[in-house]
């Protein structure tokens, strides 16, 4: 594989940290050659977070050229949309979470909502695959992540990449009960 | 894989992928540095948690959180004295507080060695301003060391160590924000653990008095120092050429990520130029740099922030005669923000429009994006600095002055707070709100403080109020840590604020809990009516911290605010004056709790004169 670039982005304690984690030692565990960068600044308190994961043997910087990630990550609705007016490529694909935390700008009635139709619009405009996931029934918010990983697993978004190249991730980050359940909620979306 | 601190002081050779600051650790054992020492800042806190990670019958240093910056590098200083390899480390304006002491070290016999690891911030991520910290280094005869990646911070500490010690002198790393938090896969090599602390210290190794004329000398050799660093700098290898045969005569000169920006940028060129990747960047070897531009017709400067090689290496051509084009920077952006790879190629696009590629980059730009309301930081769910300033607020007129600080607290400025109206650095507040205090009897002038602030750089500026009878009230806003950065540890520990301003003879301190926000719009009402130094101490732990401690406990019970929809006016209150980002506007302008945010906390409550909001009770 020469190039393939991942664009993960949410808020600050949506744990975008483990699910690039995750995923940048699953395609390490797959055989690919990877490099990887979080962008928080302030983002612990409630701010965009943002990691990029770029996996092949032309890649440099861990940094990626605007519009050329091959798969956008949106762990918030919001954010999914701001991280594919950076970073989609034409052709690309789409996992986002289907939940909203409201900026500020919402909160403070100056700005509509995003909506899950704006999200299908902006698809149209890349030519991009749409996969929402749904958060419901899982056990704790801190585990929206592992759904999200389960949802990349199952529909083999990172060429090359298994379910048990994750799993194996998952297993060198986590220890004991806390692996056990991010494994409950990874193997229920990775189907 | 291991416990991060177990892998961290393993004696076997490993693989491994780590971070940027996790594996300047490895390098900190490999090399036997002995004394480490830190004040938090972003992006190094990794750096500092990965040490604590390390069980602690195996420390392999002694590492300290000092008060503040220059602190830390004058107690790593006293410790290379001694002879041991010592390191400090911090982020790039924690250079300014250091100064003063920093700049003497590039003078000194160190005999242990000394690296400095700073971490410059281009695009200013986390920090006030993105300062070029090369302009100190200059000034300063420090030698100068810049990786591009977590790999090559691992291998130029290493490198830094072996200079500091043979030079005896100081070493500086400078990592970018992207550098430090940068994840690959490293070979990191074995050692063998031996702590021998040494405590030679022998004013033999000195003059260590810079007076008069022995800070001349002091300079003098200093200077002479330059001739053996350029050897080991050759010898390194580390300012690396390479040539291509289809450069049309094109080079590139450039270091740290900004290499790996030209190096993506250049996968889609027509032809290659030869490209000059400067490992050290100061001094700069003329050697390495003359061959380059002789070999080339033109040369383009890559470098991010400011032009510091770019002017050097245009007076050493200038100097030879040569007539090498050289270009540097252009324009105003070009000094403004990180070299990314948008911004290096757009730069090469510019300069030779025939090497890359027609711009198609942007192709997916060429529709309307929708708009997307920005996101900034705020204070978290619970977050007492919120309940303070929501009391703080009703105390104060609209023409009251209030100066912010460095910390969480200071994104009370925004929306719908509005408090904290001017900022500079670290501790600033105190002195900036006596000046504004001066002559004016028609505004108060109210200065907020954090409480490792305060000690950090706030503490001069507090006694200066007392000392020149300054009429400001301070508000220290306690939260019990450094919680901007992730939760240090501070001097309060030790050292009770209200103790020590009281002993001080400050005499009018109030202090309260801010959930108790009656109690302290009181508070600062009276602390407005005291002429000279009034304090009024705002203290509720950091929540985030509180929450995950509580989180971890056995049968904790996960409370919610509800809004009890009879009650409920829909003024709005909770969600546009208290603005506790748990709160939802919903379409129909109801309110709703977004219960993956709202921690059952209760702050939120007396903002709401028609009490809709109460307690919910969920098991976890």
């Amino acid at each position: 594989m020469k190039e393939f670039n991942i664009y993960l982005t949410g808020v600050g304690g949506q744990g975008i940290g483990l699910l690039s984690q995750t995923l940048l030692r699953g395609a390490d565990h797959a055989g690919l050659k990877v490099i990887g960068v979080d962008t928080h600044g302030l983002a612990q308190r409630g701010g965009v977070v943002v990691s990029r994961i770029r996996c092949g043997s032309h890649v440099f910087s861990p940094l990626t050229l605007s519009h050329t990630c091959d798969l956008v990550l949106g762990m918030e609705i919001h954010e999914a949309l701001r991280g594919m007016n950076t970073a989609m490529k034409q052709g690309g694909a789409l996992v986002y979470m289907d939940l909203s935390w409201q900026p500020l700008p919402v909160r403070l009635n100056q700005s509509p909502e995003i909506t899950a139709e704006d999200i299908v619009g902006a698809c149209r405009q890349f030519d991009a695959r749409c996969i929402e996931v749904k958060p419901k029934g899982l056990p704790d918010a801190r585990m929206q992540n592992m759904a999200l990983v389960g949802t990349v697993a199952k529909h083999g978004l990172i060429p090359g990449v298994s379910k048990s190249d994750y799993a194996k991730a998952l297993e060198d980050l986590l220890k004991g009960e806390m692996l056990t359940r991010n494994l409950d909620v990874f193997n229920r979306y990775a189907g | 894989m291991k416990k991060l601190g177990e892998l961290l002081v393993q004696e076997d050779s490993f693989e491994e992928i780590l971070m940027g600051n996790q594996a300047l650790v490895r390098a900190m054992v490999e090399t036997k540095t002995l004394v480490v020492t830190s004040y938090p800042g972003s992006p190094t806190p990794e750096i500092a948690t990965a040490i604590m990670d390390i069980p602690e019958a195996h420390t392999p240093f002694y590492f300290e959180f000092s008060v503040n910056e220059k602190v830390a590098t004058e107690v790593a200083f006293g410790a290379a004295l001694n002879g041991n390899l010592s390191c400090v480390f911090f982020k790039s304006v924690g250079l300014n507080v250091a100064l003063d002491s920093f700049v003497q070290l590039g003078l000194l016999n160190i005999i242990g060695g000394m690296v400095v690891v700073v971490v410059d911030d281009p695009g200013a991520n986390s920090s006030q301003n993105e300062q070029d910290n090369r302009n100190i280094y200059r000034m300063a005869k420090a030698i100068v060391l810049e990786p591009a990646s977590p790999k090559e911070a691992y291998e130029y500490y290493k490198v830094a160590a072996r200079l500091a010690a043979a030079q005896k002198t100081i070493v500086v790393l400078r990592l970018t924000t992207h550098v430090c938090h940068a994840r690959q896969k490293i070979s990191f090599a074995g050692y063998k653990q031996d702590k021998g602390y040494k405590t030679d210290f022998d004013t033999k190794n000195g003059p260590y008095i810079p007076l008069t004329v022995l800070a001349l000398e002091m300079k003098r050799l200093a200077l002479k120092r330059t001739a053996p660093v350029l050897s080991f700098i050759r010898e390194s290898g580390l300012n690396r050429v390479k040539t291509r045969s289809d450069s049309r005569g094109k080079g590139i000169i450039t270091s740290g990520l900004t290499w790996l920006s030209v190096l993506d940028a250049l996968e889609q060129a027509a032809y290659r130029p030869n490209i000059l990747k400067l490992g050290f960047t100061n001094p700069l070897d003329p050697e390495v740099i003359l061959d380059f531009l002789k070999a080339n017709e033109q040369v383009l400067i890559l470098e991010e922030l400011d032009d510091i090689l770019e002017n050097q290496i245009k007076a050493m051509a200038y100097d030879q005669g040569l007539s090498t084009v050289i270009i540097g920077k252009t324009d105003d952006t070009d000094f403004i923000g990180e070299f990314t790879p948008d911004k290096t190629f757009d730069k090469i696009l510019n300069t030779w429009p025939e090497m890359m590629p027609a711009q198609d980059k942007n192709k997916a730009q060429k529709f309307p994006l929708l708009a997307v309301p920005e996101r900034p930081a705020q204070m978290c769910p619970g977050c007492g600095h919120r309940s303070a300033f929501f009391a703080v607020k009703q105390a104060l007129k609209k023409n009251d002055v209030t100066v912010a600080d460095i910390g969480c607290h200071t994104l009370g400025y925004m929306p719908p707070y509005e408090v904290g109206q001017v900022l500079l650095c670290m501790g600033a507040s105190p002195g900036i709100a006596s000046g504004l205090s001066l002559n004016n009897t028609q505004k108060k002038v109210v200065a907020f403080l954090g409480d490792s602030t305060f000690f950090h750089a706030g503490l001069p500026g507090v006694i200066n109020t007392i000392f020149n009878h300054h009429n400001i009230t301070l508000i220290i806003m306690e939260n019990g840590t450094t919680a901007m950065t992730g939760h240090q540890d501070h001097a309060g520990r030790s050292i009770n604020i209200e103790t020590l301003l009281k002993g001080l003879g400050i005499e009018q301190i109030l202090t309260c809990d801010t959930y108790n926000q009656e109690r302290l719009t009181d508070h600062v009402k009276t602390a407005l009516g005291t002429q000279g130094i009034s304090v009024v101490i705002a203290r509720h732990p950091c929540m985030l911290k509180f929450t995950r401690s509580q989180q971890k406990k056995q049968g904790y019970v996960r409370k919610h605010i509800s809004i009890d929809p009879s009650t409920c006016t829909r003024i709005h209150a909770c969600v546009e004056k208290f603005g506790c980002p748990s709160f939802v506007r919903n379409p129909d302008q109801s309110v709703g709790v977004n219960m993956d945010l709202c921690i059952g906390d209760g702050s939120c409550r007396p903002s709401c004169p028609e009490q809709a909001l109460g307690f919910e009770r969920k098991e976890e």
